[in-house]
């Protein structure tokens, strides 16, 4: 009986009646334990007690007031990141360049900064934060226009960008804005203070930019469910056929998602060099824009996701800056952690649209 | 500016171009069963890294190639069981593994950073590589290299000629039509990506013990995703493939010989060469629909559910 062979595993996959809302809220959460328990697995492999390991990496980053402090500061650029990529992927533009318009923000907003923040007075903070986003904005048109004009893949060229800007911010601080006085180090002259963004709590780095970020989550949550381009933008990611044919110009939508999704990366830059690092220099972020791809999908591209997922990716940077130090473990554990995070989110959202029969082996 | 120059340039295009043939023609596979699997990447950082590893330990390069192609297929395994069974968004898993793989890469292989390792030797063909000029420009390269040309010979015969090409193409243009006439079209698809991760591990593995032969985070400095772009380029077919592959090669050297040819640009410019002329020759491609929507395979980066 060949057709009764056929299935040789005792569980087979079966579409739900209908999307499970337990997994929806769920499938982030245990994602997030599943990489717990693979880190506790690594730690073990590699011969240091989990158990001690787990209080590095997760505990005592957080112990102290200044360590939530940089909590939520690394949580700044990861959060505005990903809730503008949380927008372009919900309409299926797929912009996986925030890393790149995250540098050219950080060189627009910070070379404006440098170059005239001693004549801004009182609204150096502003200009250049405008400025950055702007630059995120401009980096982010090169793919809106190509796909837009050409359809070229938005994929490709907004990562190739990020390669090209990472080179120009190099070229940058290596050549016409290297600090004279900087003992030939490529970094520019440290942002005067008018430029500086203001710190959140005594006693922590955290800046505005965080308060910022809050901001903009509920700005695009604002936008996502209520407004006619939000509604737009997300009907044409579900059915663009249907979008089509309801006269929602698809052009648009890409234009808009690569404008907000660039834009609020050019942010996340122009805040990091008018935040903690204070000037600019060759490498302005640890991966920052691709990090927040991740946290996109975990944060399940809703804006209150998007804020939870952020935390904890943040944690996740701190608790490997911690390893690093206390348990002589490589940064990149980190890295691992994040990728493994993001498959495992992947196999969890499966569950919510599929379940898991047990099925009579004949 | 001599000849004997310019025959350098050449020969030096035609090593840089090896890795992209590599991965692009397994990318390429991959492609034509209707799986788009962006973790190329990933998949290369993988294999340059446990090539290196096992070549370093092994001081045998043949078991570096194997271990990297084994590594790249593991590694696309994963990519496989989540696209494949699992059904998850090809992009998104696609992005995930090349995350996942510079994670791995990074953290697997700190120990190899900075270790010398002996490259791969050019071959020695009797009489022909003592030749002038046609010696040093066609037979003066290592064995991956002819090995590119013949895979490439393969791939484009497989595709055209044999059944197993059409079963595969079948895949890729329609999976419901190849289900309906009893074709396994998930198995074939695992096959496809397996080999896409193979060849992507041995291109990684070329980068790391033949054309800079070490170590280093990153290395691949997105050569998996101009290697993707040249499944585009290429529109899906082998030789063209190899043609942009060599483009390329030659784009990435001149801008390495570009000073002393005296070009002056900020050496950062003309670094930025290869990602432009990616985006460029992608927009050169797909500005006419028709090249596009013609040769595609047909249920790209969709997912297929049997419907039992």
């Amino acid at each position: 009986m060949p057709a009764l062979k056929r299935y040789r595993w005792p569980l087979r996959l079966e579409r739900r009646q209908k999307p499970s809302t337990a997994m929806r809220i769920w499938c982030a959460p245990l994602a997030a334990l599943a990489m717990l328990a693979t880190g506790l697995l690594v730690f073990g492999a590699l011969g240091k007690d989990p158990v001690a390991a787990f209080r590095v990496f997760f505990v005592e980053p957080l112990s102290s007031l200044y360590g939530v402090g940089e909590l939520l500061l690394k949580a700044t650029p990861l959060m505005l990141c990903a809730l503008g990529l949380a927008i372009s992927y919900r309409a299926n533009v797929w912009n996986i360049g925030a890393e790149g318009q995250l540098t050219l923000g950080a060189i627009t907003g910070g070379g404006v900064g440098l170059l005239y923040g001693n004549t801004l007075g009182h609204w150096a903070q502003p200009v250049v934060l405008v400025c950055g986003v702007l630059g995120g904005m401009a980096w982010a048109a090169i793919p809106a226009v190509l796909r837009t004009r050409f359809r070229t893949s938005e994929i490709f060229v907004s990562l190739m960008l990020v390669y090209i800007a990472q080179l120009l911010l190099s070229y940058l601080v290596h050549g016409p804005w290297r600090d004279p006085a900087g003992q030939n180090f490529p970094q520019s002259q440290p942002l005067a203070d008018n430029v500086l963004l203001p710190a959140l709590l005594d006693g922590t780095r955290v800046n505005v930019g965080f308060m910022i970020a809050l901001l903009l989550a509920a700005l695009s949550w604002w936008f996502g469910n209520t407004t006619a381009a939000g509604y737009r933008m997300r009907v044409g990611g579900l059915a663009p056929a249907a979008a089509a044919y309801a006269g929602i110009s698809g052009q648009r939508n890409i234009w808009l998602a690569l404008m907000i999704s660039g834009g609020a990366a050019g942010l996340a830059g122009v805040c990091e060099v008018a935040g903690p690092i204070g000037m600019l220099q060759p490498v302005v972020s640890p991966g920052y824009g691709f990090a927040a791809i991740i946290v996109a999908f975990l944060g399940r591209l809703h804006p209150l996701g998007v804020v939870l997922a952020s935390l904890l990716m943040s944690a996740l940077y701190l608790g490997g800056e911690s390893a690093q130090m206390e348990l002589q473990l490589p940064a990149s554990v980190s890295g691992l952690f994040q990728g493994a995070l993001l498959f495992y989110l992947l196999a969890a959202e499966l569950f919510i649209g599929f379940r898991l029969r047990r099925v009579q082996i004949a | 500016m001599s000849l004997a120059v310019w025959v350098t340039i050449a020969a030096s295009a035609v090593g840089a171009a090896t890795p992209l043939i590599f991965a692009a023609l397994g990318e390429l596979i991959t492609e034509r069963a209707g799986v788009l699997n962006l973790g190329v990447e990933g998949m290369m950082l993988v294999g340059a890294m446990s090539g290196f590893a096992v070549g370093v330990s092994s001081g045998s390069l043949l078991l570096a190639y194997l271990a990297a192609a084994a590594c790249g297929m593991l590694i696309a395994l994963l990519f496989g069981v989540l696209t494949l069974s699992l059904q998850t968004n090809q992009v998104a898993t696609g992005l995930a593994l090349t995350l996942f793989g510079v994670g791995l890469s990074a953290f697997a292989g700190r120990s190899f950073v900075g270790l010398p390792i002996r490259p791969l030797p050019p071959l020695r063909l009797p009489v022909l590589t003592d030749l002038p000029l046609v010696g040093p420009l066609l037979f003066h390269y290592d064995a991956l290299v002819y090995l590119s040309l013949l895979l490439c010979a393969l791939i484009a015969w497989v595709l055209r000629r044999t059944r197993v090409g059409l079963r595969l193409r079948a895949v890729g243009e329609s999976p419901q039509m190849a289900h309906v006439l009893g074709e396994p079209v998930i198995r074939i698809r695992y096959i496809a990506v397996l080999f896409g991760g193979a060849m992507s591990g041995i291109a990684g593995a070329y980068l790391s013990t033949s054309l800079t032969p070490m170590w280093t985070e990153g290395m691949s400095a997105g050569r998996g995703w101009i290697a993707l772009a040249l499944v585009v380029f290429g529109t899906w077919k082998p030789w063209r493939v190899l043609a942009g592959a060599y483009l390329f090669g030659a784009v990435t050297v001149l801008q390495l010989y570009a000073q002393g040819l005296g070009v002056h640009v900020p050496s950062e410019f003309l670094s930025m060469l290869p990602y432009a002329a990616t985006i460029i020759v992608l927009v050169v491609i797909c500005r006419d629909p028709k090249t596009i929507l013609l040769n595609q395979p047909g249920s790209l980066g969709r997912s297929f559910h049997p419907g039992y």
